[in-house]
C-alpha cells in the first residue's frame, strides 16, 4: 500500500532553524529515505515554502481568496512523502525512523490515487 | 542534532512571543527577560523527561510568569508590601490567562515588544542592538562583534537603550487599527535596519554580520504569520529574501565587493528568490503598491535576469519612477540613474543626477556612481576626482577597495601601451 507521510512542523521552529541545522535534519532523514530508495519503495517527496507563501481559495458561494494557509495552526503542513509500506506497521516505523530526534508531527494517510503526470481525459 | 537537539530551536523561536507576552505582565524587560530565562531553565530540565508540551510558547509564558509570581510572594514575606496597584495587576494576568493567549494577543505582544525596540528617541544603532538582545536573544558578545565594539561597549549601549524604552512609557492597552498600522511601519523600518546592519557587512566581518541578515529575515516571516494580508510586510520579506539571495555572490575570496553587474550568479540562492518571488506576486494581487514592495519588485528583476546584460532595465527604471513617486529621495533618483544610465546611456543619467549634487555631497555611492559615469563618458579626469571623493566617503575597507580598482583602471588606460 502506498501511504502518504504529511510533515507537520511547528513552522516557527523551522524557521528558526540555521542553516546548519536545516541541513542536518535533512541529511539524517536522507539516511532513511536511501534505504528505501534501494528496495523500490520511496515515491516523490515534496518540501512546501513557508505558509506565508501560501494562498487559500475558500469555494462556495461567491470564491473567497484568501492570504495564508487553510488552518492557522503551530503545526503546518511542510512536505510530505510517498512511500511504499507493507502494512500501517511498517509505515508508523518508517514514520519513527524518519522524524528520529525532531519534533515533528507525521499525518500517515493511505494513497487512494497516484498518477505521477496527472490526470488527462 | 542530538536527542534533546530539537530543544535549542524550539526555545529560540518561542523567544519573540514568550517574551511579549511576559512584557505585557511584568511590563518590564527585564523582568520578561529574567523570567523566560527562567521558563528556559525549567524547559531543558523538563522536557526530556516528559516530552515536549504541545503549545511550547504557552507552556514558557505560563512557566515564566508563575516563577516570578512566585519570587514576587517569597519576596513580599520578607519586605514590605507591595503597593496595592501592582498587586492587583497580577492578579488581573491571573484571572484571564487562557484570554490573553489566543492568537490576536500574540499578535499584539509580539508587535508591542518589537515597537519598544523601535522608539523614535533611540539612534538605529540602539534600536537595531536591542531588538537583537532582546527579540532574537543574540549575546552581548555576538552583537557586539557585528557592531566591532567591545562588549563592555554593547553592554553599556544596550542599558542605556533599555532605560530610555522604560521611561517612553509604551502603552499596554490593545492598539487600535491605526495605531497598529503606525507601529507596523516603525517595526518594518527597524526589521530593514537589522538587515542592513548585516548586508553593509566590509570583508572579514562578513560571518559575524550574516547572522543578522538571517536574524531579519526570521523577524519578517514571524511578523508575516501574524499579518499576512499586509501587502508592505509580504513586500519587505520579499525583499530581504532577495537580497540575502545574493549573499553568496556579493563579496570575493578576498572580502571585497563585487558588483552586482560582475556576480557570478550561479551562487544565487534559488530557494529563497524562489520564495521571494511568490510572496510580491501574492503581493501584487491586492494592489497596494508600497516602498517595499517595489523594491523587492526591483530585486526580483535583478533575479530573473541571467546575466546583467539580460537585465529589463527599462523596467527597473519604471519601477524607480514608481519608488521616486511614493517615497522621494535623492538616493531614490540616483538608484534610477543607474538604470537610466543602461537603456539611454551615461550622459541621460549624468543629468538625471547633476541636480542631486548638493544633497548628496556626503554621500559614498553619489561619487561613485558619478566617477563611473564620468569614465564611460570618457572625462577621466573628472572621474578621477568624482572617485577620490569617494573613497574619502568610503565606509568600510571594501567600499574604499572597490572605487580603488576602477581608479587602477582609469590610470591603466590614461598610460599609452
Amino acid at each position: 500500500m502506498l501511504y502518504a507521510f504529511l510533515c507537520c512542523h511547528d513552522e516557527a521552529v523551522a524557521n528558526s532553524w540555521t542553516k546548519e541545522e536545516d541541513e542536518a535534519v535533512l541529511a539524517k532523514r536522507h539516511k532513511v529515505t536511501e534505504k528505501l530508495a534501494a528496495k523500490g519503495k520511496l515515491g516523490p517527496a515534496v518540501r512546501l515554502m513557508p505558509t506565508t507563501a501560501a494562498t487559500t481559495v475558500r469555494m462556495g458561494g461567491e470564491p473567497v481568496v484568501l492570504d495564508g494557509p487553510f488552518a492557522e495552526t503551530k503545526e503546518a503542513l511542510l512536505g510530505f512523502y510517498l512511500i511504499d509500506c507493507d502494512s500501517l506497521e511498517d509505515a508508523i516505523e518508517t514514520a519513527k525512523e524518519i522524524g528520529r530526534d525532531e519534533k515533528v508531527v507525521f499525518e500517515i494517510r493511505p494513497v487512494k490515487l497516484f498518477a505521477p503526470k496527472g490526470i488527462a481525459s | 542534532m542530538t536527542t534533546v537537539g530539537w530543544i535549542d530551536p524550539v526555545l529560540r523561536s518561542a523567544r519573540p512571543q514568550a517574551i511579549g507576552a511576559l512584557l505585557r505582565y511584568f511590563r518590564d524587560l527585564d523582568q520578561a527577560e529574567e523570567a523566560f530565562q527562567e521558563a528556559c531553565l525549567r524547559a531543558l530540565k523538563n522536557w526530556p523527561v516528559n516530552g515536549p508540551p504541545r503549545d511550547p510558547v504557552a507552556w514558557l509564558i505560563l512557566v515564566g510568569r508563575n516563577g516570578a509570581l512566585d519570587d514576587v510572594r517569597r519576596r513580599s514575606k520578607s519586605t514590605p508590601l507591595p503597593a496595592d496597584d501592582a498587586i492587583s495587576d497580577l492578579d488581573d494576568a491571573e484571572t484571564d490567562i487562557a484570554e490573553r493567549l489566543d492568537s490576536s494577543h500574540y499578535r499584539d505582544d509580539l508587535l508591542r515588544l518589537l515597537f519598544i525596540c523601535c522608539h523614535p528617541d533611540l539612534p538605529a544603532v540602539q534600536q537595531i542592538a536591542l531588538a537583537l538582545r532582546v527579540v532574537s536573544g543574540l549575546s552581548v558578545k555576538e552583537i557586539a562583534r557585528a557592531f566591532l565594539v567591545s562588549e563592555a561597549a554593547m553592554e553599556q549601549r544596550i542599558t542605556r537603550a533599555k532605560s530610555r524604552v522604560a521611561r517612553a512609557d509604551v502603552p499596554f492597552e490593545t492598539p487600535g487599527a491605526v495605531e497598529r498600522a503606525e507601529r507596523l511601519g516603525a517595526v518594518a523600518a527597524m526589521i530593514y535596519l537589522v538587515f542592513n546592519e548585516g548586508y553593509s557587512a566590509s570583508g572579514g566581518s562578513a560571518h559575524v554580520r550574516t547572522p543578522l541578515c538571517e536574524e531579519a529575515i526570521r523577524l519578517a516571516r514571524l511578523l508575516l504569520t501574524l499579518f499576512p494580508g499586509e501587502t508592505e510586510i509580504l513586500g519587505l520579506t520579499a525583499l530581504l529574501l532577495l537580497q540575502h539571495a545574493r549573499a553568496p555572490a556579493r563579496l570575493d575570496a578576498d572580502g571585497a565587493i563585487v558588483l552586482l553587474d560582475d556576480q557570478d550568479r550561479r551562487l544565487w540562492d534559488r530557494d529563497l528568490i524562489a520564495e521571494g518571488l511568490a510572496l510580491i506576486e501574492k503581493a501584487v494581487r491586492h494592489r497596494r503598491p508600497g516602498p517595499y514592495q517595489v523594491q523587492a519588485a526591483i530585486a526580483g528583476v535583478h533575479a530573473h535576469a541571467a546575466s546583467s546584460k539580460d537585465t529589463d532595465w527599462s523596467e527597473i527604471d519604471q519601477l524607480y519612477a514608481t519608488l521616486e513617486r511614493l517615497q522621494p529621495s535623492p538616493v531614490v533618483t540616483l538608484n534610477r540613474a543607474v538604470a537610466l544610465s543602461k537603456v539611454q546611456g551615461p550622459a541621460a543619467a549624468l543629468a538625471m543626477i547633476e541636480p542631486l549634487a548638493e544633497a548628496l555631497d556626503g554621500y559614498f555611492h553619489f561619487f561613485g556612481v558619478k566617477g563611473g559615469l564620468l569614465m564611460q563618458l570618457g572625462r577621466a579626469n573628472e572621474a578621477r576626482i568624482a572617485f577620490d571623493q569617494a573613497i574619502a566617503l568610503a565606509h568600510t575597507p571594501a567600499e574604499a577597495a572597490h572605487i580603488r580598482l576602477h581608479l587602477d583602471r582609469l590610470i591603466k588606460e590614461s598610460q599609452p601601451a
